[in-house]
């Protein structure tokens, strides 16, 4: 079942465009991949997707189903550098995912706080609960805010290079959990990735953006297809 | 009583507490301390510091064009000017804009001195050295606060720590994350401008305590100094809270033992606190490692 579908979606700033004619759809249970050069304007589609900043053209289509879930797209951003010193437990970090979602309500419920807490079970982080987030490692620190992104979300998450800057095994281990999620969890993914390694092992559909305009299919696809061959180089 | 060795006996400075006017004293100074420490730490934390700052000049300014046109409560003038400034600056540097946003803070800034410092000129003050020096460091006007003033400051203050209680959880969304909270559906532009409108009002009302030159430190040092010490949010704003009540209380009663200013004893005593909390940090980071 489709969740999100783009049509002809020109990206970009007061009015000038940094990529154009970018088409895909994004189903149930899929494992999308957006790659493409530095500056090619994969951070501007995040931000379109995301609903931060809207398109010069095109749509952006929620499904009914994704929309019955809240229609928020859980979002794990890419680490800045002002959360380091911020003084946060875990628990609090996690819970504001719901933030949306409780309105003007100024508390959170008991469900929420169970829920909460369920997360950071499935995610591994329960011992870490009252710890301060900014004395926890890279890997750690990135599975707090993916509990967060979870608790946003009903179905559908969107990772912007979640790996970046994590050694070897904490990179393996965070794509085997994102695995995990897709599996077993009928969690529906959105990577941006560098990564192509990876991008080959584990998507099912791919976005290649490129000098401005975007290239879309399976992974299968992917691999056979001219761009594919160039980009992948000789990874396989 | 003005020399060096003002200090006077127990029964005279106990005294003093017959007076309404030391009451009216430790009932706003407490009231305006806890508000400012809960807004410090965000303002800390969003780096935004330098706007509290910034703001209590803008503050000054319109207080001069209050005494110029001699309003006799110059609240009318003062608190929607801040608040217009308030938006406007955390707008700006919220976002990309021409103007560097530090730079164009400080641009603000020392213009609304000068140009206040300026009509102050014609207002026809016969003091007035006087006037500007209680505006800036709020010298008196603590001491000789009106029934008005401290029910105004009741009121504002409530609406301040009502307003933070109510949005708790999602000052701490904003503050710690704003791209998250917009990107689930949080309307974040209204909570910022929420924010903006309570430093506002937290400013207008601590230039009766500390005047407007030392506003920041009022806002800053409660907050800088839990972080020291703590590690969680929550944790953080208590303490900052409490530090920032503390500090205050002593600060107005030292400045009332000892004869001096109100609003330099509050920040001396608010920076040897800091102090503290500063070894604290680091005893305590060394007893972990």
């Amino acid at each position: 079942m489709e969740l999100l579908k783009c049509t002809g979606l020109r990206l970009g700033y007061e009015g000038k465009a940094v990529a154009e004619e970018i088409s895909f759809t994004v189903s149930e249970g899929d494992y999308l991949c957006i790659v493409g050069e530095n500056g090619s304007g994969k951070s501007t589609l995040v931000k379109t997707l995301l609903g931060l900043q809207p398109p010069l053209a095109g749509s952006i289509e929620k499904s009914e189903a994704l929309r019955r879930a809240g229609g928020v797209i859980g979002y794990l951003p890419q680490q800045t550098p002002v959360q380091r010193d911020f003084p946060a437990t875990v628990e609090e970090i996690v819970r504001s995912g719901f933030l949306a979602r409780s309105g003007l309500r100024p508390f959170y419920t008991r469900e929420e706080k169970q829920l909460a807490d369920e997360k950071m079970e499935r995610l591994g982080i329960s011992h870490l609960k009252k710890r301060c987030y900014s004395e926890l490692s890279g890997g750690q620190q990135q599975r707090v805010l993916l509990a967060r992104a979870l608790l946003a979300t009903g179905n559908l998450l969107l990772l912007d290079e979640p790996v970046a800057g994590l050694d070897p095994k904490v990179t393996a281990e965070m794509y085997e959990l994102i695995k995990a999620l897709n599996r077993d969890d009928g969690i529906t993914i959105i990577m941006v990735s560098h990564d192509i390694r990876a991008v080959l092992a584990f998507a099912t559909h791919i976005l290649h953006v490129f000098h401005g305009r975007a290239w879309f299919g399976t992974a299968e696809e992917y691999a056979k297809s001219e761009i594919g061959r160039t980009f992948a180089g000789g990874v396989q | 009583m003005n020399g060096l060795l003002a200090v006077m006996s127990f029964s005279d400075f106990a005294s003093f507490f017959v007076y309404d006017f030391v009451w009216f004293a430790i009932v706003v100074g407490v009231l305006i301390a806890l508000c400012s420490s809960l807004l410090g730490v965000t303002l800390v934390l969003k780096r935004f510091s330098f706007i509290g700052d910034g703001l209590s000049h803008v503050a000054f300014g319109a207080m001069a064009v209050a005494a110029v046109a001699g309003l006799t409560n110059e609240m009318w003038i003062v608190l929607p000017v801040t608040v217009v400034a308030a938006v406007l600056l955390l707008r700006t540097s919220g976002r990309k804009s021409k103007l560097n946003g530090d730079a164009s803070l400080a641009l603000i800034s020392v213009s609304a001195l000068a140009l206040g410092y300026l009509i102050y000129n014609f207002s026809g003050s016969s003091n007035l050295t006087g006037d500007v020096c209680a505006t800036l460091f709020g010298s008196t006007k603590i001491l000789s606060l009106t029934q008005t003033d401290v029910w105004m400051c009741i009121v504002l203050s409530v609406l301040v720590i009502a307003l933070y209680f109510l949005f708790y959880n999602k000052i701490f969304g904003i503050t710690f994350d704003e791209t998250f909270a917009r990107a689930t559906g949080v309307r974040t532009e209204v909570y910022n401008l929420l924010i903006a409108v309570v430093i506002a009002l937290v400013i207008v009302l601590a230039m009766n305590l500390v005047g407007s030159l030392l506003i920041s430190a009022l806002v800053i040092f409660p907050a800088l100094s839990a972080m020291r010490v703590f590690k969680s949010f929550k944790k953080v704003v208590i303490c900052s809270a409490a530090v920032s009540v503390v500090c205050t209380l002593a600060g107005i009663l030292l400045s009332i033992w000892l004869s001096t200013p109100v609003g330099c004893t509050v920040v001396a005593v608010d920076l040897l606190v800091f102090v503290g909390f500063y070894i604290a940090g680091l005893a305590l980071r060394r007893a972990r490692a």
